[in-house]
């Protein structure tokens, strides 16, 4: 279908429906990009400052704590709700507003539709409402630091009935049903357009794995999310309408008798927020999985190994990750019988996700491997992932879990699976589809330079957390030196939050390579990286309606050093390749 | 939209807006089952629980379900006759469909005004509390299908012939077939058990 012609187009080099109000899904995936990415160097901000306190109790804030104001750092120094304000929000930006959207709402956006050869998603306008749903509500967000009573503090799992009393939840609540309805919008369009878009011959069994992560993760937005949806509107009630879903009989508050009816159960809560938030955390990594596995195929050379098994692995985990959620719960209260099921399943969980990162180990076997920057970040995310896996075992057993639950250990497991991968999966894909999003390269040294300082760095952050974790220290300690044990353990923190500044350092050779790139970099063919998927058969950047003719379908997604042919690779829509 | 030039070459055959009212759908049961999770959890563990006829006003509630479900059959019937491309017959039964989705809202204000006359109010009890949310949110459903519905006879008038505009009366009338059955769940949970 030929750029003119496009239904969708309607742009007439207005600014605003080209820019702002765009339909076309390249333009939303970079809104969400950049959206995306200002909110996680936000949420990284709001940790940097707390890592001071947690390195230096008590000690000023040096160089910007004059700018924050008194009611937050008096001389400097984080008051005690400034600091659960900080806790709480950078959780919520990081997996909200960061790493969703990024993996989701900006890769899923702009390259799925391409992977499947199709000229944009199912519903496009359904598409720009998703973004102009989910950008006033990270704002929201974000504004809730400027009312009267601050942000939101009570974790970023907001556990009642302290969240229901705590001040700035209000707006925490109306901001994720913001979030949470345009997330709805969105998997609705992912999953009718993996199913009703794809290009002839473009059948289930050659679709790419990212197309598959992004399908089964849209399944779990459209089906976790809900019951957040109607958590977050009863915990809103309580707030506002002062029902009593989340708040038990005979509660008091600072010596007087809660104003609350009672009868409401605050556990019901946390089986309601941790309904969603178990797939979530497969909703983090999936994408990245997908990023992964895309990037491997093409820089060893080779067909992925087991890719029925990996796509099997994916679907299974997408339906089993809504059976573990209580794994979460084994110290708020429940029959052992409950948590001896919660148990199994987690144990059985870590199965197919074992199996995905095998299938992308054995891959690399007998490849010619090009190290190239988006590869580098491909081949950490491996053992990283491996050991933010490993280490969630002792979490998923009850026994062990009893020791170290609510310690930094927790944290530790969980921004490995997260930061260290996820996170470095999202930037291999930034580097490695780069050229297709703006037609240029980024700079291969600063790439190198990026990835190696983030990776030691990241390291240096979240290993010290383990040992602290055995150690006893809890997480959310205002000072951690007020309690005795963590005294021993106290030069970590410093360690940690020294390579969290450090980390800022690392990502500045990325946001300059980023910008100039786009104007100067080296120019990039449609296929640069020689890749086989549908993405790399349109002209970078695509014009509206992505292929100059429809592409057809002629083979699987990972056509590598086939014997027999002249290059060593054979792209997807080349009939005689 | 794009679905325009495509409704007839999906890969699966069915429509894409099909497909997302049957999805959409699917994330609403998962928000109203949340719903009923949470009466029954709460329901459960209460120690005493008043009975919904004590409380509530069965005849108007029934009365409020017959008309939601004879809506539901003028909706099929707006859906048949623009299937037949009856326009007259259209307007008639859409029109019939938003004048009871109009008077079910009518009913339950009267409802709710007298709740509020004697001072019973969502932070009364814990019954109230679900009684008023359930019944809010399925109202604002109800709300939003009869914006849609007033849309799509709005649309009628210029494109009762466009391609598209038969598929849209049936998802419509799927999506208030499904805020019909929500109330036919609510209206024993909370009225007769």
């Amino acid at each position: 279908m030929s750029a003119k012609n496009h239904h969708n187009d309607g742009h007439h080099g207005d600014f605003w429906s080209t820019y702002v109000f765009s339909l076309d899904h390249k333009v939303i995936g970079l809104q969400y990009f950049f959206a995306s990415m200002v909110f996680l160097l936000f949420g990284f901000s709001l940790i940097m400052l707390l890592r001071w306190q947690w390195a230096f109790p008590m000690k000023p804030i040096p160089l910007i704590g004059w700018l924050l104001p008194e009611s937050l750092a008096p001389g400097g120094v984080m008051v005690p709700e400034f600091f659960n304000q900080i806790g709480a929000m950078h959780g919520t930006i990081m997996v909200f507003l960061g790493i969703v959207p990024l993996g989701v709402g900006a890769f899923g956006n702009y390259v799925l539709p391409l992977q499947i050869g199709a000229p944009d998603m199912a519903f496009p306008r359904l598409n720009m409402m998703s973004f102009w749903t989910f950008l006033p509500g990270g704002l929201l967000m974000l504004c809730s630091f400027f009312l009267p009573g601050g942000a939101a503090q009570s974790g970023w799992t907001s556990y009642p009935p302290l969240s229901v009393i705590n001040p700035g939840q209000t707006m925490w609540l109306v901001s994720m049903v913001l979030i949470i309805t345009s997330s709805l919008l969105g998997s609705i369009n992912f999953i009718v357009t993996t199913l009703n878009m794809r290009a002839p011959g473009m059948t289930l069994a050659r679709m790419p794995i990212f197309v598959w992560g992004q399908f089964v993760t849209a399944v779990l937005l459209l089906l976790a999310f809900p019951p957040l949806e109607a958590a977050a509107i009863l915990q809103l009630a309580d707030r506002v309408l002062h029902t009593s879903f989340f708040m038990p009989s005979g509660l008091v508050i600072s010596g007087e008798v809660a104003k609350w009816a009672g009868g409401g159960q605050p556990l019901l809560w946390q089986h309601l927020f941790w309904f969603l938030a178990h797939p979530e955390v497969y909703v983090l990594i999936l994408p990245a999985m997908g990023i992964v596995a895309e990037i491997i195929a093409n820089n060893t050379r080779k067909p992925l190994h087991g890719y029925k098994e990996i796509v099997g692995s994916m679907v299974f985990i997408g339906v089993l990750s809504f059976m573990v959620w209580a794994h979460h719960m084994f110290l708020s209260g429940m029959s052992p019988k409950i948590s001896n099921f919660f148990l199994v399943t987690t144990l059985i969980i870590s199965v197919p996700s074992v199996a995905v990162l095998t299938c992308l180990v054995f891959s690399l076997k007998g490849g010619s491997i090009r190290f190239t920057t988006p590869m580098l970040f491909a081949l950490a995310f491996l053992p990283m992932f491996g050991i933010g896996g490993l280490t969630g075992l002792p979490l998923g057993l009850t026994v062990t879990d009893i020791y170290l639950h609510d310690t930094l250990y927790v944290i530790g497991h969980f921004h490995y699976v997260v930061v260290t991968g996820s996170l470095l999966a999202l930037f291999a894909g930034v580097y490695f589809w780069f050229p297709k999003w703006f037609g240029r390269h980024m700079n291969d040294a600063l790439g190198k330079v990026h990835f190696w300082t983030t990776l030691i760095c990241m390291n240096g952050i979240f290993f010290p957390m383990f040992i602290q974790g055995l150690a006893g220290v809890q997480r959310r300690l205002y000072d951690p030196t007020a309690q005795l044990h963590n005294v021993s353990t106290q030069g970590m923190n410093v360690v940690s939050s020294t390579f969290a500044w450090l980390l800022f350092l690392a990502q500045l050779p990325f946001i300059w390579n980023f910008f100039y790139s786009i104007f100067k970099g080296r120019k990039a063919e449609s296929n640069p990286w020689e890749a086989t998927t549908l993405d790399w058969a349109c002209p970078s950047p695509p014009p509206h309606g992505n292929f100059d003719k429809p592409p057809k379908c002629y083979r699987g997604p990972y056509e590598y050093s086939v014997p027999g042919k002249k290059t060593d690779w054979s792209p997807q829509h080349v009939e005689a390749a | 939209m794009s679905s325009a030039s495509h409704s007839n070459e999906t890969s699966t055959g069915i429509p894409h807006g099909k497909l997302g009212i049957w999805l959409f759908l699917a994330s609403e049961i998962m928000l109203f089952a949340t719903l009923f999770t949470t009466y029954i959890v709460l329901r459960v563990a209460a120690p005493q629980w008043p009975r919904g006829w004590d409380v509530l006003n069965v005849p108007l509630a029934t009365l409020n379900t017959f008309i939601l479900i004879t809506s539901s059959v003028t909706m099929v019937m707006a859906y048949a006759k623009a299937y037949m491309k009856d326009r007259a017959g259209f307007n008639k039964y859409m029109l019939l469909t938003l004048a009871f989705g109009g008077a079910f809202l009518v009913v339950k204000s009267f409802e709710y005004g007298a709740k509020f006359s004697h001072h019973l109010y969502p932070s009364t009890s814990i019954f109230f509390s679900i009684y008023y949310v359930t019944t809010g949110l399925h109202c604002l459903h109800v709300i939003g299908g009869l914006v849609v519905n007033a849309w799509l006879l709005w649309w009628a008038k210029e494109n009762f012939e466009h391609p598209l505009f038969v598929g849209r009366v049936e998802y419509s009338g799927l999506y208030w077939h499904f805020v019909d059955v929500v109330w036919i769940f609510l209206f024993p949970a909370l009225y007769l058990l």
